[in-house]
């Protein structure tokens, strides 16, 4: 880097500032996930009362305590998501990037418009559905309108890097005596392996954190995920708010992404680094 | 090992264009083709067909006496070097060159046995784990050549492999591409756009034109004697010098003298003559007692002498020849957008002894029969369509073959 100090400088501060203003609010949960209920609303950020009560409190009675069976709904959900949406999507892009067939733009358009529709309008809609094919409170239920949302995006990102890589890969694949599949899972697909996880970290993340087909396709700990379980946390007793519990579980909740996203991460750059055809 | 036969194969694409149109050629078990013409000529669509990674419309294409016009490109027991290479960036040069070997289920040792074998043969021992993007041009071109290699297949197709390297790596690796193809006498079908290329490494040249073959022979028969005025203008550097003359009882008029009409060509009226920069000379050293040299004074517009020889250009009254065909090759080398192009312009090639100056009214001297006479219609070779009469003397200069000296 060859700035000068004072851009130098510039920059230092309006990183801060844009951290500081980003990160405060979850800072500010992880406060509030250790206080105790008496001191949770004394406005003080740091706990005046020290306590792990509100995260045991989370997982007390195993199965049927208010986070666990959550927990594990949303991360089935949520991989099971990603897997599927990603293995259609590279299919997809795949042919969309290297095929020239009738209907190819308006397959895209069509994908561009689903993932612009404003979940709301098919809630209801679904709702009903649901109830009719027995999808109502399944795993399918949240899974099926995780991936209408998702897959687009995930064939779009998708597209774009299978149209960066070289068509005589492919080809060269195919002289050497690799059949379309050996050439598509040995050559192509390890070099889109940045596009691919990168849709996997969108898709990962839309599905987790998705609280509106949660909260109105579940009824029971049997499919609810944590953002829609939240709501129906209870305090200790009526004139308690869980606000310390709700904390909790949010942290608990912002974790798995991190870790997700930090994995995944590395393996982006790694990928983006991996070296050009010809220079 | 395998000879391959393209019979009557044409590629026809969906919109109704013709890429490649009634092709027939023979390959012989261990030759060495060269397909090469302008961009465009159908040259790469001709190789993808026999790689099997474009579709045949028409004809057929046997591969060691096999059809194959419907087997996948795996099935055909051939290897390409693409022109960019195409090295698989995430596997090692050890990777990307046993990869077709693994896919064929050969044994580990055996891979590496094999591998180890070809990167010895092309000085690439040192580099075996490395990535290709931590290669250079040249490295890469080898392992592109290792690939194929490695295989022993029985044929390799190379499409322009050799274009992405600069000029002096590039004369190396043609030394290098040619030595090997020796070395391993395996059937070859090499595609380039350079006529420099074309005629040191092949043993035949096919010259293609908008998807039509032109003509097939050794370089120094398409030198000497080129069918038509494409393939006289497109093979040689300098190229071929075109005038336009007319013959009238048995005398041939150029622009700047009238010589004898060239054996064999009995045709009256317009043509197109076509003379080779070294089949002229300074007309004070011009060989003593030639019966065919013929001086005649022009405008030398600039020399370059290049040590081993001189270029002279010179002016002629009259335009240039304007045909089709060259107009093509002009387009093709970019020649149609320099100023002047369309005026009388000739290069000739002197002997480094010359004292020519430019601005001079120089004398020169060519020799007269060594002249390429076509006809302006169709721009085939008068002579050679003399010699396909059977009726016809054969023409002059066939039965005494000379040098190309390019």
């Amino acid at each position: 880097m060859n700035r000068a100090p004072r851009d130098y400088l510039k920059w230092t501060v309006g990183i801060i500032v844009v951290v500081f203003i980003a990160v405060l609010p979850l800072v500010w949960i992880f406060s509030l996930s250790l206080k105790t209920p008496a001191t949770v609303s004394d406005k003080s950020f740091f706990p005046k009362e020290f306590t792990l009560d509100n995260y045991s409190t989370l997982f007390q009675g195993g199965f049927d305590s208010p986070l666990l069976r959550p927990l594990i709904n949303s991360v089935s959900i949520a991989l099971i998501a990603t897997v599927i949406a990603v293995t259609l999507a590279s299919f997809t892009a795949y042919a969309i990037a290297r095929l020239d067939f009738p209907g190819k733009s308006a397959i895209l358009a069509g994908a561009l418009a689903i993932a612009m529709f404003p979940q709301i309008s098919v809630v209801g809609p679904l709702f009903d559905m649901w109830r009719a094919l027995h999808l109502y409170d399944t795993y399918p239920g949240l899974i099926i309108p995780y991936l209408t949302f998702s897959l687009p995006l995930a064939i779009y990102i998708l597209v774009a890097f299978f149209r960066e890589i070289p068509w005589e890969l492919e080809q060269a694949a195919q002289v050497d005596g690799a059949t379309p599949w050996q050439a598509f899972s040995k050559v192509i697909l390890p070099l889109a392996a940045p596009g691919v996880f990168t849709a996997a970290i969108l898709v990962f993340i839309f599905a987790w954190n998705d609280f509106i087909f949660a909260i109105t396709l579940t009824s029971s700990d049997a499919s609810r995920t944590v953002p829609a379980a939240l709501a129906f946390f209870q305090g200790d007793s009526q004139f308690t708010a869980p606000t310390g519990n709700i904390a909790a579980a949010a942290v608990l909740v912002t974790i798995p992404i991190i870790i997700f996203v930090l994995i995944f991460q590395r393996r982006i750059v790694a990928g983006l680094t991996a070296g050009a055809v010809k220079g | 090992m395998a000879d391959i036969a393209l019979h009557d194969v044409t590629k026809r694409y969906p919109d109704g264009t013709e890429a490649v149109k009634h092709l027939n050629l023979e390959i012989a078990d261990g030759e060495f083709m060269i397909l090469v013409g302008p961009s465009g000529c159908g040259k790469s669509t001709a190789l993808r067909m026999i790689a099997g990674l474009e579709d045949i419309s028409e004809g057929e294409l046997r591969i060691g006496g096999e059809v194959v016009n419907d087997r996948a490109p795996r099935d055909r027991d051939i290897a390409m070097v693409f022109q960019n290479y195409a090295l698989y960036p995430h596997m090692t040069v050890r990777e990307n060159m046993g990869f077709a070997l693994k896919l064929a289920k050969v044994d580990k040792a055996e891979i590496d046995r094999k591998v180890t074998e070809a990167a010895e043969i092309l000085d690439l021992e040192v580099h075996l784990d490395r990535k290709p993007s931590n290669l250079s041009g040249g490295q890469r071109q080898r392992v592109a050549m290792g690939r194929a290699i490695v295989r022993d297949p029985s044929a390799f197709l190379m499409d322009e492999p050799l274009s992405n390297l600069d000029a002096k790596l590039r004369v190396q690796m043609r030394t290098e591409v040619s030595r090997l193809q020796r070395d391993l006498s395996t059937t070859t079908v090499y595609v380039t756009h350079d006529q420099t290329e074309a005629m040191t490494l092949g043993d035949r040249v096919a010259v293609m034109r908008g998807g039509v073959l032109q003509q097939v022979d050794t370089p120094r028969v398409l030198y000497n004697s080129p069918q038509n005025i494409f393939v006289a203008g497109f093979i040689g550097s300098p190229a071929m010098n075109f005038f336009s003359g007319s013959i009238a009882k048995g005398k041939l008029k150029l622009p700047f003298a009238t010589v004898p009409a060239p054996k064999g060509v009995d045709a009256d009226g317009d043509v197109i003559v076509g003379i080779r920069p070294e089949d002229f000379e300074d007309a004070a050293l011009a060989p003593e007692g030639h019966s065919h040299g013929v001086s005649f004074a022009a405008p030398i517009e600039v020399l370059e002498s290049m040590g081993s020889e001189i270029y002279a250009y010179f002016t002629f009254e009259g335009d240039a020849v304007s045909s089709d065909e060259l107009a093509e090759l002009a387009q093709d080398s970019g020649v149609a957008d320099t100023p002047g192009a369309g005026a009388g312009r000739a290069v000739a090639r002197l002997s480094p002894e010359s004292d020519i100056k430019e601005g001079d009214k120089a004398k020169l001297w060519f020799d007269a029969a060594k002249l390429h006479v076509f006809d302006p219609a169709d721009g085939s070779n008068l002579a050679h369509r003399a010699k396909d009469d059977p009726k016809r003397p054969p023409p002059a200069g066939e039965d005494e073959p000379d040098e190309p000296d390019g």
